[in-house]
């Protein structure tokens, strides 16, 4: 079992918080498949937080196929992401180092690598959005 | 609603109840020895009566009880009932459970209210039945300290009306409440209103709740009760003369001297000045007494007579009904703007 | 979806002061509301007439399908502002006056409160804290099995773990109940956890309404060179704004993306898009004064 908890300076939603930190279990293998996830009434209990939060967060999970919720007993893991993802983290870092390294060359200081990456980042997510 | 009122009621009805049963109790256990003590002496009751002191005080605390109950029972039953729940805001508690405001106050109004008039009406019936032997004795013209039932002092005492009194009371403490919003405000204006009113019935209100009957009588030494004079003790004037019906039981509302012509005086006669008697302290060779039995003969001869108007001793109980109306009428007044301002916006 | 409370050009005067004027709302239920605004905005006027404990001066207000403070006194709870109870009752009092004054009362839930809240049924209410003493309202506000629960200003007085404890407890029943609830808070943070829908009144009028994510999701605050709010197209309503002589920067509602590329656009928290529709009430007449939001974390 997990335990939730939200970053109210994050300016990242309630319901995506849940859903990142229960992503993010999967992939350092902190819930395993078959494990059950917290009720709403657990969650909302501790955190305070909306029920409808939590269950839209847990809707989502479901809906990417990762949870699936059995009525009246709870909702359990049906996937894990630890194989896949951990696999890709290597190459992917390298590239980023690389970048990185390209960029103090061209002479950006870390806050400008930063703001740079942070802008890039939002635009290309509120492009998939839109 | 019922089990509400009561848990929030119980401590004022302990206080109360436990007073008008103390008083109730004492009454109970010596009522039988006066009433025996009345029967045995027969005419000279009241006579013994000035040597028993414990029967005395105990008349006297049967009147203060009674004319205490109203607006006690007004200012710590009435009063606090509502302004107390909209001080501490517990309206706001009780008043969005799933009764209705109305049937909240019913209730409220109708159990206090009820102990109200019942704690008053076994304290009245205690009382009343208690001095029984000494209200028969003074209205059968014995002489001493006590005066008739019917008196202004007695009467608010005694019978029905002072629950009348109490249900005013009680229903004037509660608007009060409900107006100020302050229990201890409540209170005092209250406590003031009440005794105010009990002040003032007896001159204002009472005399006109009753035809009273009328008598004419010429003045002589005996049937003279007294007379007020004016001016310097040289040249006296008499303002006016009293005298005695011989109905002990009456209460009589006026005393007027009129002349022949019937016209009421403002005052006697100046030759009369000289009838009155001496001021204390200064000799005088003259017997006054036979002065003025010539003096009450030329009066009477000259057409002057008093003119009295007073309420019969057997027109007590109308009187006691009709007063106990007029404030149970009062009473329900007061209860209705309650209703009607509690239906409106209190926040 | 049901309608749990509807405002049709509803106002309340107090004397010749408006307390609240020309409310319209629209709350579905099934929400939990959070009502916020200043203090003196109004929201306790709004939360009174919802209950009936006001009637309305102008226009209408509907709870529950009935017009408000009727017969439907069953199906509304209310946890009043610093949560009075009868100082002089013990807890088990309390309970016992739920019990009497509602039909619907459920004395499991009541019993099963109290005791996990660990508050001795012999207290007196007035020895309690006031964490306690606003969990006792909750109880009782609960325990009539309301659809509709409003409370006001429930936590203002309590300390900030008294304030989380309230809101864990109110959520849970939110969960375990079907629950409609309308709270007002002059705080943002503790609306923005516990509720999903929206009400701001400030000075009071009602600023704007909705589900909060919605809000979250159609409210931007862009910045650019400078230029005329009116240039913008017209699905971009402009909540506040400030200009430097180079510099514009807008919170604006819209539906629709933002495609200029001369505005850098970013996400506005729930406690900017509050304070952005609090400057705008008083924008005409003072910029500088603007009502107090108090924020804590």
């Amino acid at each position: 079992m997990i335990e939730f908890h939200l970053d109210e300076r994050s300016g990242v939603s309630p319901y995506q918080q849940i859903v990142q930190q229960v992503r993010n279990a999967l992939r350092l293998g902190m819930l395993r498949i078959g494990d059950r996830l917290p009720t709403v009434k657990e969650v909302v209990a501790q955190l305070a937080i909306n029920p409808n939060t939590v269950l839209k967060a847990y809707r989502e999970l479901e809906h990417e196929g990762l949870v699936s919720a059995k009525q009246g007993v709870g909702t359990f893991v049906t996937q894990t992401l630890a194989d896949t993802s951990l696999a890709a983290h290597g190459p992917l870092r390298q590239d980023l180092q690389r970048w990185l390294t390209k960029a103090r060359r061209a002479g950006l200081d870390d806050e400008s690598i930063e703001a740079l990456f942070l802008a890039t980042f939002r635009t290309a997510a509120q492009e998939d959005i839109a | 609603m019922i089990w509400l009122t009561w848990r929030q009621f119980r401590l004022q009805a302990v206080v109360v109840l436990t007073a008008v049963l103390l008083i109730g109790f004492v009454l109970l256990l010596t009522g039988p020895g006066l009433l025996h003590s009345y029967q045995v002496n027969k005419s000279s009751f009241l006579d013994q009566l000035e040597f028993q002191q414990w029967n005395k005080r105990l008349y006297i605390v049967g009147l203060v009880a009674l004319y205490a109950a109203p607006p006690v029972i007004g200012a710590f039953w009435g009063a606090p009932l509502i302004a107390r729940e909209l001080e501490a805001g517990t309206h706001r508690l009780v008043w969005t459970q799933s009764i209705s405001r109305r049937k909240w106050l019913l209730t409220k109004l109708g159990l206090t209210g009820a102990a109200a008039v019942v704690a008053t009406g076994l304290l009245s019936l205690a009382v009343s039945r208690w001095s029984d032997p000494v209200d028969d004795a003074v209205a059968a013209g014995q002489s001493g300290s006590f005066v008739p039932r019917l008196w202004p002092s007695v009467f608010a005492a005694r019978g029905i009306v002072p629950i009348g009194y109490t249900a005013f009371a009680f229903a004037l403490g509660v608007a009060i409440g409900l107006l100020v919003r302050r229990s201890l405000v409540g209170v005092a204006i209250t406590l003031a209103v009440v005794i105010a009113v009990q002040i003032f019935t007896p001159m204002v209100l009472r005399p006109h709740l009753i035809t009273p009957a009328k008598a004419s009588a010429v003045v002589t030494t005996e049937n003279m009760r007294g007379l007020q004079i004016q001016g310097s003790p040289t040249s006296p004037l008499v303002k006016g003369l009293e005298v005695e019906l011989g109905r002990p039981g009456d209460w009589k509302l006026s005393d007027q001297t009129v002349n022949a012509a019937g016209k009421v005086q403002k005052s006697l006669p100046a030759w009369f000045g000289a009838c009155a008697p001496p001021p204390p302290g200064a000799e005088d060779s003259k017997e006054p007494r036979q002065s003025l039995d010539a003096c009450f003969q030329r009066l009477a001869s000259e057409g002057y007579r008093q003119q009295i108007s007073y309420v019969p001793a057997n027109r007590f109980w109308d009187l006691q009904w009709r007063e106990t109306g007029v404030f149970v009428a009062l009473a329900f007044l007061l209860a209705g703007f309650s209703f009607w301002r509690i239906r409106r916006d209190l926040t | 979806m049901n309608t749990v409370l509807q405002a049709q050009g509803l106002g309340k005067k107090y004397g010749r002061r408006w307390a609240l004027s020309d409310c319209t709302l629209d709350v579905p239920a099934g929400r939990v509301v959070g009502l916020v605004g200043p203090n003196g905005a109004g929201k306790s006027t709004l939360l009174h007439l919802a209950v009936g404990m006001l009637t309305p001066t102008s226009g209408s207000i509907t709870v529950l399908g009935e017009a408000a403070g009727t017969s439907q006194r069953a199906k509304v709870g209310f946890v009043a502002q610093d949560t009075p109870t009868y100082n002089r009752m013990s807890v088990a009092d309390h309970l016992r006056l739920g019990a009497r004054l509602n039909p619907g009362w459920d004395e499991s839930i009541a019993t099963k409160r109290i005791e996990r809240l660990g508050l001795d049924l012999k207290q007196r209410a007035g020895r309690l804290s006031g964490g306690q003493r606003a969990q006792l309202a909750l109880t009782l506000g609960i325990s009539k099995r309301p659809e509709l629960l409003v409370l006001d200003e429930p936590v203002a007085a309590l300390d900030p773990l008294a304030r989380r404890e309230f809101l864990q407890d109110l959520m849970e029943a939110v969960a375990e109940q079907e629950l409609s609830v309308v709270l007002s808070s002059h705080l943002v943070s503790d609306v923005e956890r516990s509720c999903d829908f929206l009400i701001v009144l400030v000075d009071s009028r009602v600023q704007v309404s909705g589900e909060i994510e919605t809000l979250l999701a159609t409210h931007y605050r862009i910045s650019g060179p400078r230029r005329d709010e009116k240039s913008l197209p017209s699905a971009q309503h402009v909540i506040s704004a400030s200009h430097t002589d180079r510099q514009s920067t807008l919170v604006i509602r819209t539906e629709q993306p933002i495609l200029d590329p001369a505005w850098t656009v970013s996400r506005l928290s729930l406690e900017d898009l509050v304070l952005a529709y609090m400057g705008r009430t008083s924008a005409p007449e003072q910029n500088n004064h603007r009502p107090v939001l108090e924020v804590q974390r």
